[in-house]
Formats: structure tokens, sequence, C-alpha cells
């Protein structure tokens, strides 16, 4: 009897802990009407690569200077397996900064349904200010209730990198080689492999996670489509003539050993491992005294020509979260760093291309300086977003594994897996 | 001269006579009741609870109230939400249960554990007390052995599995000794081994931490049995089984337990070394998919209801083994 109340005694002090812990971290809510007007100090989260953190430090330091009493803090975004995740668990604690400048497309509608965004409709002129900029393309970013909960920042247009000297060993042309085609692409990989230049002629992430197929998959899907999305009208449409082909030719180069299927540790590409990678700009600073490199676009049935195909955007948004007190200040802010002259600084400092009308033509000196970047800004304008639909990584991961199973492992016939995976999918959408 | 008549009932209870006047003693619960009721609460000596208090709180806030929680969810329908936005929560049943048990990819998941703790656990014990046993006895270069088999434990994940990327990728080493007898395609691509090598590869790392566990049991065995069994005549081999390995009986049920545990928390493995749960999902852990779902899609509900049959696994297989045990 003794030994049961004390046990009663104990249980009931430490579940008074437990909500005094509880209480005492409780975080409340910021009231959204006056954190609209409210001007102050903010923090913003940016990328961790290095060029990026050189123009996230480079722009807070010139905005501090100008504006002393709206003090901006600025830090990289804390590491773990993706932003992502960081975020949605910075937004379940309240603690997320005010702007994060990696907001990922497809966790809009998580972040969104979690209560985690600002509607950038609330500030005055926002819409006009987004579309504006972007163009056409800033209504790939709408969400389906119709405002924007992401500003679209930049994009890294996906192109095909090739190594010049594995090329040049394959005995391929490295000024115009043989990849605009299906065809032409399988012809020039087998001949990479039979002469062994390299072990695979191409290595994408071979791996589950949900976001892999948006460079294999989604880049020449928008290529053969002509810009399609995965979902159109609330309907999966990816199992169409042009998903079957893209699915078909990667099948081919699975089935053939041209490309890896194993987990590979390291950069394929950088390791002469494999002649070719599906890369954005981003590329051309990482592999800057490692690999002697070409671009093209990625290929379609038949045949791409630069300047004149979709590709996926791999677009990173910045978006602004619940928990900002001083929101007045963090839209100037926001404002202020997708500027023509912001974004000219994002482009020389980064190489990545801001999501703004004719790239080509606002920042024609830095192109004319840097030609190797002239391909990636020719598609810059003809980008293919993720759609903006509620459960995104959930659509993504079923269509992952749906591939991992049928193209890369062959242990489904690509044609009724896609339809499949199509139909699943559409149920997804459907689901509340 | 009368002496005090105590009860067989007083003495079974404690009941003793004072050795002072002869007189019986208060009885304890006559003693219970002159005490003021914080004493009946908190016991004689409350300062003993503010020193077991840190852990209690400790256990109730990382383990029992994230478990309360989580049994909570997988009956409601939950998402995790910014502070201060109220969504509904309703009770769902056994919805949550459902969606899990219906996904393919879960059923795949626990049938891929089940596999993997066939393999890993036996092996796990086998080895780790021969080899225990083999550094317990007066060989050469015994500090380095012990030193080395503990090396994969404490090493980082990441770094080991690039080792063994290394050795069992379709040009690692494994096959090139292996030859025309390496399976195609390669182990960690292979749907019939991709499992059955990480069961082996995650024996061998933990192996240094249960052979510890076995080394400190096997100081406890007297070493008068040995020298008995000696003088009796057992060899070797019946001195292992008839007195260190029921000398150790309790270290190996821990060892069991832990390995079932840690085995049924996989993640890392099948996450880095089967580029998460390939091929075709046939490495996927149920631990992995829980991830997948709670985390990355949001879906909590449905990832604490994972989480909850995980639970209940574990604790039948381990009663089963507690059973087996006993008998």
């Amino acid at each position: 009897m003794r030994a049961a109340t004390r046990t009663i005694a104990g249980g009931l002090a430490a579940l008074l802990a437990v909500g005094l812990s509880a209480g005492c971290s409780r975080v409340h809510a910021v009231d959204a009407a006056t954190a609209k007007d409210a001007h102050g100090p903010i923090s913003i989260w940016y990328s961790n690569n290095a060029q990026e953190v050189q123009w996230g430090k480079q722009l807070v330091a010139q905005w501090n200077q100008a504006h002393p009493q709206e003090k901006v803090t600025g830090q990289e975004i804390p590491a773990n397996k993706s932003s992502e995740e960081v975020i949605g668990a910075s937004i379940v604690a309240g603690s997320e900064p005010c702007l994060i400048y990696n907001t990922s497309p497809a966790s809009v509608p998580t972040f969104q349904a979690q209560g985690g965004l600002v509607a950038l409709d609330d500030f005055p002129g926002a819409a006009q200010y987004i579309q504006t900029r972007s163009g056409d393309q800033a209504a790939q970013y709408k969400s389906p209730d119709g405002k924007y909960y992401q500003l679209p920042w930049k994009t890294n247009p996906v192109m095909i990198f090739y190594n010049k000297k594995i090329f040049a060993k394959a005995g391929i042309s490295t000024t115009n080689p043989p990849l605009s085609t299906y065809s032409q692409f399988l012809d020039t990989a087998k001949k990479i492999v039979a002469s062994k230049a390299a072990k695979y002629a191409i290595y994408p992430a071979p791996s589950s996670e949900f976001y892999q197929s948006w460079y294999d998959f989604y880049s020449m899907y928008a290529a053969e489509s002509g810009g399609s999305q995965l979902i159109t009208a609330d309907k999966a449409v990816f199992a169409d003539q042009a998903g079957q082909s893209v699915a078909q030719f990667w099948a081919s180069l699975y089935r053939q050993n041209l490309a890896g299927k194993e987990a590979y540790n390291g950069d394929s590409f950088a390791d002469g491992v494999a002649a070719m990678s599906i890369v954005g700009p981003w590329a051309i600073a990482s592999y800057k005294g490692k690999v002697d490199w070409g671009v093209v676009p990625v290929p379609t049935s038949s045949g791409s020509k630069v300047g004149d195909d979709h590709t996926f955007s791999d677009a990173k948004n910045v978006a602004m979260y619940a928990s900002c007190k001083n929101r007045a200040t963090a839209w100037d802010f926001l404002k202020y760093s997708t500027s023509e002259q912001a974004d000219g600084t994002l482009l020389s400092v980064t190489g990545q291309m801001p999501l703004r009308q004719d790239v080509l033509g606002t920042y024609a000196a830095f192109f004319t300086k840097n030609p190797g970047f002239k391909t990636f800004a020719a598609e810059a304008n003809r980008t293919t977003e993720v759609p903006n639909v509620p459960n995104s990584v959930e659509i993504w991961q079923s269509f992952r594994n749906s591939w991992s199973r049928s193209v890369i492992f062959g242990r489904s016939p690509v044609t009724t897996s896609l339809t499949d995976s199509a139909a699943a999918i559409d149920k997804l959408i459907r689901k509340k | 001269m009368t002496t005090a008549q105590i009860s067989p009932d007083d003495s079974r209870r404690g009941g003793h006579t004072s050795p002072l006047d002869g007189s019986p003693a208060p009885s304890r619960d006559a003693r219970r009741n002159h005490r003021s009721w914080p004493e009946r609460v908190l016991g004689r000596h409350p300062v003993g609870i503010l020193f077991g208090l840190p852990y209690a709180v400790f256990i109730a806030i990382i383990f029992a109230y994230p478990l309360v929680l989580s049994v909570y969810m997988s009956f409601h329908r939950y998402i995790f939400t910014a502070p201060g936005v109220g969504v509904p929560r309703p009770w769902v049943g056994l919805d949550n249960y459902r969606t899990a048990l219906s996904d393919p990819l879960v059923r795949q998941a626990f049938l891929n554990i089940l596999i993997f703790l066939v393999i890993n656990v036996p092996l796990t014990v086998v080895l780790s007390l021969v080899l225990a046993t083999a550094l317990n006895s007066a060989i050469p270069l015994r500090s380095f052995f012990r030193g080395a088999y503990y090396v994969p434990y404490v090493t980082a994940s990441v770094a080991v599995v690039g080792v063994w990327l290394f050795l069992f990728n379709t040009d690692g080493l494994v096959n090139r000794l292996l030859g025309s007898l390496a399976p195609n395609p390669s182990w960690l691509i292979n749907v019939h081994w991709a499992m059955p090598s990480i069961a082996l590869f995650v024996t061998w790392k933990q192996l240094g931490f249960f052979i510890l566990l076995y080394l400190a049991a096997l100081q406890a065995v007297p070493k008068e049995l040995y020298e008995s069994a000696s003088v009796d005549g057992a060899s070797k081999w019946r001195q292992f089984r008839s007195v260190t390995v029921p000398g150790v009986r309790h270290a190996t049920t821990l060892v069991t337990l832990l390995a079932i545990v840690t085995g049924a928390n996989l993640f890392t493995e099948p996450y880095l070394l089967t580029g998460g749960g390939g091929p075709d999902g046939k490495s996927a852990s149920p631990v992995l998919v829980l991830y997948q779902q709670g985390i990355e899609q949001n879906h909590p509900d449905v990832a604490a209801a994972i989480g909850v049959l995980l639970v209940i696994g574990v604790l039948v297989i381990a009663g089963i083994q507690q059973l087996l045990e006993r008998d």
C-alpha cells in the first residue's frame, strides 16, 4: 500500500514536471493583424553553400547599414538531412525566422497546411510585384487558394553536364556531342561504357528520396511534353506518351548498365565514375577546376535545342513564416533582396538564375563575361515547377517508389507501372 | 513472570519484543498509523525522492510522454501545426492502423525487419559470446583485439557504410574474391540479399558492444567451476556449454533484448547502404517508413500507428523470448 502511494506520488511529481516544462516552453502564436504592420528587427535563414552564404552576408550588411532600426540577423539554415525537415520542425516549435531563402516549392503545401506560412498577398501590391518580377512563370507558384505563400526567387534549370576528357577518350565529339535525341544519347552512352572511358554514362542518385525523380524523370518529362507539370487540373498526366517515352529511355539505360543502380558514396561525376550528370548552374562553381565540362539540354525523343526546350526548374523560393512579429520589415527586406540589383548580385556571386523575366537581357554584361552560364540562362524562362497541390511530397514519394520498382530495378513493366502510379496519385490528390 | 505473547501472524509481519522491557513492540501498521501524512506519502527519507526525481522526470518527458502522445495520435487525425493553429483532431478509431497496414510498403517493411531479426539476433548472441569467451582467455594481443572489435561500434555509421559500399558493390572486393559465385545483381541491389547484407553489417558493427557485455558477465563466472569441470575431465567445448553458457545467462537475456530493440529501430543502414530501403523496398524498415510518413509527408498519425505496431511487435517478440528462457 505504502509502496503504491509512493509510486503514485512519484508519478504525480513527474507529471507535474512535464506539465511545468510544457507550460514554460509553450510558444504563443503571433497576432497576425498586429504583425502585418509591425517594423523592427527580423531574422532570416539562407542556404549553407559557400556562395549563398557570401551573398546573404553581403546583403544583410548592406541593409543593416541603411536600416539600423530594423536590423536583420542572417544565418545559415541549421544542418539536417534536408532543409525541409528543419523548417517543418521549426514551424511546429514556433522558432522559424521571418524569411527563409531556401524554401522548396514542393514543401509549400505542407507548410501551408501546418499554418506556418504568411500569404504574401496580405501586403499591398505583393501579387503584382511577384508577377511583374517573374512574369508568366509566377503562376506555377500560386497555391490552390489563389494566393502566393512563396516568392519565386531563383531557378536552377536542369541540364546535362558532360566530362570532355571522358568523351574524348571514348572518341566522342567534345564540342557537339550527339546527345540530343534518346537514340543518340543511348548510342553515346554505350560508346562511353564500351570504351571503358567511364564505368557509367550517367549516374543519377538511384535512392528512394521523394525528390530524386525531379532530376531523372521530371526534367526530361518537362522537355518531352513541352512544359507539362506532373499534375494538370487535379489529374496525374504523366502516364501519357511523353511520360512513357521518358520512362522507357531510362529503363533502357538501367537495363544495359549504362546508368548506376547502387548508392554511390561521393560525387560520381567529379570522381570520373560517370561521364554525365544532371545539374543546374550551381554546378559551374562546384566543378570548377575539377572537371573540364560541357553542357547540353536534356534529350527528347525528337531532339533538343538550347533555348527551345523546357526543363525542371529546381527553384528555391522565399517564404515568410508565421512566427514573424515584424512582418512589414520582412516584406520590405524581401523586396530589397529580390530587387534587380540584389538579383544581379545573386547571379554574379552564386551563378544561380534569379526567377525574373529576361535574365539574359537584364544582366547582359554578366553573361558576356561568363559565357558558361548563358546556356542555363537561355533555359531559365522555360522551367517547369513541381505542382503546387496538397500532399505534394506524398505524391512524389509514391511516384519515386513506382519509378524505382519498374525503371531502375526492372521488377514491373514500365507501361503499367506508370499508369498504376498515375491512378494512385489521382487518389492522393483527392485525399483530404 | 509473564512473557508477552506474540502471535505467529505478528511474527511473520516482523512483530518483535522490545529489547528494553520485553513488551511487544508496536506493529508496522501501528507505527504507520502514528506517522504524519507527509511521512506516510513521502516515506521516512523524502530526500531519496529528490535524488530519484530527475531521472523520473527524464523518463516521463523523454519516454512516457511521447509514448502516450503517439498512442493518442494513432487514434486521431493529427498533423503537426504551428503554435496557435487550431485544426480539428477527431477520433478516427483504427483508421490510421488500417491505412498503415494497407500500404504494401509498410507490410514489406515489417517483413523485412523480421528477416533482419531472424539473422541478426542469433548471430549477434552466438558471435559475441564466442568472441568474448576467446577474448577472456589468455590469447596473444588480447587488448588489441578487444579494442579492434569495439572500433566499428564507436565509428560513425556514415563512415563505416562507405567501407561496406566499397566492399559489397558490384565491383567491390567481396565480388572480386567470389568471382562467378558473386550474386547478380550485386548484394545491396539484390532483392534476396539486400536485407541479409544489412543484417550482417549491423551484426558486425555492434558486435564490440555486445562482446563488452559478455566480457563483464564472464568475470562473474567463478573460476572454480572451470577447475572442477577440468578435474572431472570436461573438454573445452563441454566447459563452454556447461559452465560458460549457463553462467552468462542473464547477459544473454540482456544481449538478446538489446539486439531485438536496436534491430527493430533500424534506420541508418537502409537509409545509407541501400539508398533508402532499396531495391524496391526490400530493405526498408518500419522506422524508415515511419520517418517518411511522419516527418517528410506530415502524416504523424499514420506514422504513430506504425510506431505503436512496432512497439507491440517488439514486446511480443521479447515476451516470447523471456518465456522460452524461463522454460
